[in-house]
């Protein structure tokens, strides 16, 4: 029978089964500074960390954004200060690498995962953060677990899954002007819901996919949790190939040559089946924004916010009353007309080279109207942007250029929306409270928050001249 | 972990669907060790008016159901973050016991790692269960997990059904690494075949 991407990487990886599920071999495994409480179970248990160079630690979430120069010393909350420091001590006991405040490779853990090479294709990747999904833009298994399955991995290198139904996602079609992997993905969780992918491994396909680079795909698949999903996965290709190669971690040697010919053969095999298929064609889709507190909850930018009073399912009809009121929005009221207090550039979904090349075109020689920051996903994304001279354009623009980190897509590290405040932000959750208590968040890809700083208010790029030749 | 076999405690009624990690625990509470004790961070915000004040409209401020330890709520609930403070947040509270339509998958994982039950209802079972809730005087319910039963404060019983292996876990409060070292041999025997067949990745 032929055999799914996903098929293929499960079946590799199956050390037994039990029942329903099967013992999964994890090759890697991501931490970040919520990991404590799994140090400190397998701690309080007694137990060693099997294979400690399988496990990688990273200073992302609470690392702060300005005075890096100081080092730990630059983080004034004793608590947040702490998570640093925990993270620091637990790795450095169980003998696991760091990429910790000062590595040249710090940066949050979905961005700096691809960049050092520890993701690759073919691989099964558990991480202490949902959006580990994002590695499977690179044709990896991965997946986002909680403390105690964290514990689990350090402890036997294995976890239990039951294998997930799979659901073939293929975009297909020539994308409108201004139209990027983020509007995808938006449309597609507004498609099927954020509850639509519940229980599947999503494999996405068709040209549209295949035409995105790997950056951009991994905004796709970043995204597939906002549906629900257990990974999302995009079968390698020669992008892919000629991504991995040089990178820190990546095979060297005949090695390379060896792992080149396994990773060629991890496509999904004509004629396989899939539980679900779902169409899309990527010419329909204009730039999204969400206006809701929920990821699903997204419009077209030239078109308006829902009226609940049109819904017919009385719960949902609940829910879209209830966002309309947290978000200070009424019924019916143009995406277009919503006025912005500010705009954020970051997060594990668009903080990466790309990203800010297309921020930056966009804003190049404008002036931004309201305060804009701008958070490189990790000190080589920033490096890489500074040698190419980005910060010459957000700089004197008006934005903020600042350190690498998670920083106000969740707001822990102290970057956070005041209560009321509304932002465009390239983040992938706008629940509620989200960037901050009372924070009001549209979620929208770069080239919209790029757009959005400079007028204030959510822009119809599509019909800008110049976004023709962008290159989203 | 605690064998979880039978609990008999108050049900509270949650009307809430697509109910999320940032909702059941803020993560700007993340940061606190677990000895502070999570219960005050459940549902934190959404227990308070926008203003801040304690929202007397949230069931679990209602005097009636502020003991509760089962809880009957909407679909996709526990859905968006890891983070398992959410389920510390909700043991801490006291909650032994979840029944929704459908559940976050990580979620879900992490209550069972944690022993709270989380199971399945039809969306009309759980209204029905949770009017029988708002009528009742005491809103007592028992839940025996061994039988996969729920016996409603006038004794109506609804059944629910459980995967094998959670229910093993579940009732006999066992701690997952321990059975997993069990296959401690095949792990090494898998990892030797990898490394042999797939040298870069096994480090
Ligand atoms: S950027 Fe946001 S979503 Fe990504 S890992 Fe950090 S907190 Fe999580």
């Amino acid at each position: 029978m032929p055999s799914t991407l996903f098929d293929k990487i499960w079946t590799t990886h199956v050390v037994t089964d039990r029942g329903d599920e099967s013992l999964l071999y994890v090759d890697r495994v991501l931490l970040q500074e919520n990991s404590f409480h799994a140090f400190d179970k397998i701690r309080r248990e007694g137990r060693a960390v099997r294979n400690p160079s399988q496990a990688f630690g990273f200073s992302d979430h609470y690392v702060p954004t300005r005075n890096r120069e100081l080092g730990i010393d630059g983080i004034r909350d004793p608590e947040i200060r702490n998570m640093v420091e925990l993270i620091t001590s637990d790795t450095a006991t169980y003998g696991i690498e760091l990429f910790g405040l000062g590595h040249d490779y710090q940066g949050i853990l979905h961005v700096v995962g691809p960049e050092f090479g520890i993701t690759q294709p073919g691989l099964v990747i558990a991480g202490a953060d949902s959006h580990t999904s994002t590695h499977g833009a690179l044709g990896a298994y991965a997946f986002g677990i909680g403390s105690s399955e964290v514990a689990h991995v350090l402890a036997t290198q294995t976890l239990w899954r039951s294998k997930p139904k799979t659901l073939r996602v293929t975009i297909s079609g020539e994308r409108k002007a201004g139209v990027s992997s983020k509007d995808l993905i938006l449309f597609l969780i507004r498609t099927i819901g954020s509850g639509g992918a519940v229980g599947y491994a999503v494999e996405y396909n068709g040209d549209t996919i295949d035409e995105l680079s790997v950056e951009a795909r991994m905004t796709v698949c970043n995204m597939s949790i906002e549906a629900g999903a257990r990974a999302g996965l995009i079968a390698p290709d020669q992008k892919v190939f000629d991504y991995m190669q040089g990178k820190p971690m990546a095979p060297t040697g005949s090695q390379w040559g060896q792992a080149l010919k396994y990773w060629q053969t991890l496509r999904t095999e004509p004629g396989s089946v899939f539980n679900r298929e779902v169409q899309i064609e990527a010419s329909e889709i204009a730039p999204q924004v969400t206006w809701g507190t929920n990821p699903e909850m997204v419009a077209d930018v030239t078109g308006s916010v829902p009226n609940p009073d049109m819904e017919r399912d009385l719960e949902r009809k609940t829910r879209m009353t209830r966002a309309l009121e947290y978000m200070g929005l009424h019924a019916n009221q143009m995406i277009q007309s919503i006025p912005l207090d500010r705009v954020f550039i970051g997060s594990c979904t668009n903080s990466r080279i790309e990203d800010l090349r297309i921020a930056a075109q966009v804003m190049k020689g404008q002036t931004c109207r309201i305060p804009t920051m701008i958070v490189p996903g990790s000190e080589q994304v920033k490096r890489a942007a500074e040698s190419e001279g980005l910060h010459e354009i957000f700089q004197p623009a008006g934005a903020e250029w600042l350190a690498p980190g998670c920083s106000m897509c969740v707001g822990i590290n102290g970057d956070m929306l005041a209560s009321g405040e509304r932002a465009a932000s390239t983040s992938n959750r706008n629940f509620e409270g989200r960037q901050g208590q009372g924070g009001r968040t549209h979620l929208v890809s770069p080239a919209m928050a790029a757009a959005a700083s400079i007028t204030g208010q959510f822009e119809n790029i599509s019909s800008y001249a110049e976004a023709r030749s962008w290159n989203l | 972990m605690e064998p979880l076999i039978q609990i008999s405690a108050i049900g509270a009624p949650l009307r809430l669907a697509n109910v999320n990690t940032d909702q059941l625990f803020p993560a700007r509470f993340i940061k606190k060790p677990r000895a502070v004790g999570y219960a005050q961070y459940l549902f934190h915000d959404i227990r308070r008016t926008d203003a801040g004040d304690i929202n007397p409209n949230f069931p679990l401020n209602d005097p009636k159901f502020e003991t509760a330890q089962i809880l009957f709520t909407g679909a996709n609930f526990g859905s968006g973050s890891s983070r398992e403070g959410a389920v510390y947040a909700l043991y801490d509270f006291g909650f032994r016991a979840v029944f929704a339509p459908s559940f976050g998958e990580i979620f879900a994982a992490n209550c069972l790692k944690n022993g709270v039950l989380t199971a399945r209802l039809d969306q009309e079972e759980i209204q029905s269960i949770q009017e029988a809730l708002d009528l009742a005087q005491e809103p007592r319910v028992s839940v025996d997990i061994y039988h996969e039963r729920i016996t409603l404060p006038a004794g109506q019983v609804v059944t629910f059904s459980l995967d094998p292996f959670q229910k093993h876990c579940l009732v006999n409060g066992l701690n997952e690494i321990d059975l997993s070292l069990q296959f401690n041999d095949e792990i090494t025997t898998f990892e030797e075949n990898h490394r042999k067949t797939y040298p870069w990745t096994v480090l």
